[in-house]
């Protein structure tokens, strides 16, 4: 089986687990950067924590025959500093070109605050200046669907967003409509203790179809499952699934996706 | 999907079994040691009805239950985290 990791935190990840991505067939990882479970001091931590994914992590994946995609923000945990998320807004721009930045992201929100909103705004800006692609990190457990709503809301309202170079990740049932039907791609996070298990993510794409939708381990310094994808690849066999429409799912369209950028060659 | 109709009953049963018995176990621990007053277990219990509803879209209904409904963004947040239940100080 081939397949795509689509959100993946590599930096928190040993040499062994890119060992096992490569030997359940993985081809590609992507990595949004995120929130390193502390608050940084300042931007020259963003700036080196951008070096780290654009230099160092691609290296680390070609060592396994992986290729490594990244994209840029500050997170929305760090985003309530404004004056901090600012001084990160204005380094990225030296690091879009890239070889391997897909876009912007995960940016999104945390608490829902004012202050994450507007950075937020700021975020989907700075997409829009430099024609790229956006990643959505939607909030967590109780504050997901109020989250989701505002993310909607903050994107449909600009002008020159265009919904199918935007995906929004972390649906669960009561959010996954609402992300599909507005045109948006959706991402569904196997986690083993929260988000969804296999079994619900394979449910969802029963109930909501399965275009313009991908899963993902979300593997980082958390309880996560680097192998959540095969996994539920397996649930999808068990449940009667051909091997079409398993490479569809896992490999095709994530493919898709990040194919929108000219950059995203599968080597 | 392939013709052969899988018995979904036999795939996910004893998954769902445990899961119930856990919730039960976890409802008489608190009962035990008395902490049943907590603003997640009165959430919980809230949403289990949706259990024996028999309109489909039973999760989404549970996870509904679970979320902080209101609409505007809040003005600032002391805490980073969730914990899976809106808090009554939200
Ligand atoms: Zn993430």
């Amino acid at each position: 089986m081939r397949y795509i990791e689509p959100h993946a935190h590599m930096v928190s990840r040993t040499t062994d687990d890119y060992m096992a991505l490569a030997c359940a067939g993985c081809k590609a990882v992507n990595e949004p950067a995120f929130w390193a479970g502390f608050d940084r001091a300042s931007s020259q931590g963003f700036y080196d924590y951008f070096r780290q994914i654009t230099e160092y992590e691609p290296k680390r994946a070609a060592k396994f025959c992986i290729d490594h995609y990244c994209w840029l923000c500050i997170n929305p945990k760090e985003s309530e500093d404004v004056v901090l998320a600012r001084e990160v807004l204005s380094i990225i721009p030296d690091f879009i070109q890239c070889d391997n930045v897909l876009g912007i992201g995960e940016i999104g929100l945390n608490k829902n605050t004012r202050n994450e909103l507007q950075i937020l705004e700021e975020h989907i800006q700075l997409a829009v200046d430099h024609d790229q692609m956006i990643l959505v990190h939607t909030p967590h457990l109780e504050d997901k669907l109020k989250g989701t709503k505002l993310i909607v809301d903050a994107l449909s309202n600009h002008s020159s967003i265009d919904p199918s170079k935007v995906i929004i990740d972390h649906v669960e049932e009561h959010t996954a409509p609402l992300v599909i039907d507005k045109g948006f791609w959706a991402g569904m996070t196997l986690y083993p203790e929260s988000k969804v298990t296999p079994h619900r993510a394979v449910d969802m794409l029963e109930l909501y179809g399965h275009e313009r939708v991908w899963m993902n381990s979300a593997c980082d310094w958390g309880i996560s499952d680097p192998l959540s994808v095969p996994k539920a690849a397996l649930e999808m066999r068990r449940r009667g699934y051909d091997d079409s429409f398993i490479d569809k799912v896992v490999y095709l369209n994530p493919a898709e996706f990040m194919g929108q950028n000219p950059k995203f060659k599968l080597s | 999907m392939s013709d052969k109709k899988t018995n979904l009953v036999d795939l996910g049963f004893m998954d769902a079994r445990i899961k119930l018995i856990d919730i039960a176990a976890f409802l008489d621990r608190i009962d035990r040691h008395d902490q049943t007053d907590d603003y997640r277990v009165s959430a919980l219990k809230e949403a289990l009805p949706e259990l024996l509803s028999t309109e489909r879209g039973r999760a989404a209904r549970v996870l509904n239950l679970l979320s902080d409904q209101s609409t505007d963004p809040v003005s600032e947040s002391k805490i980073q985290g969730a914990f899976g239940a809106p808090s009554p100080e939200q």
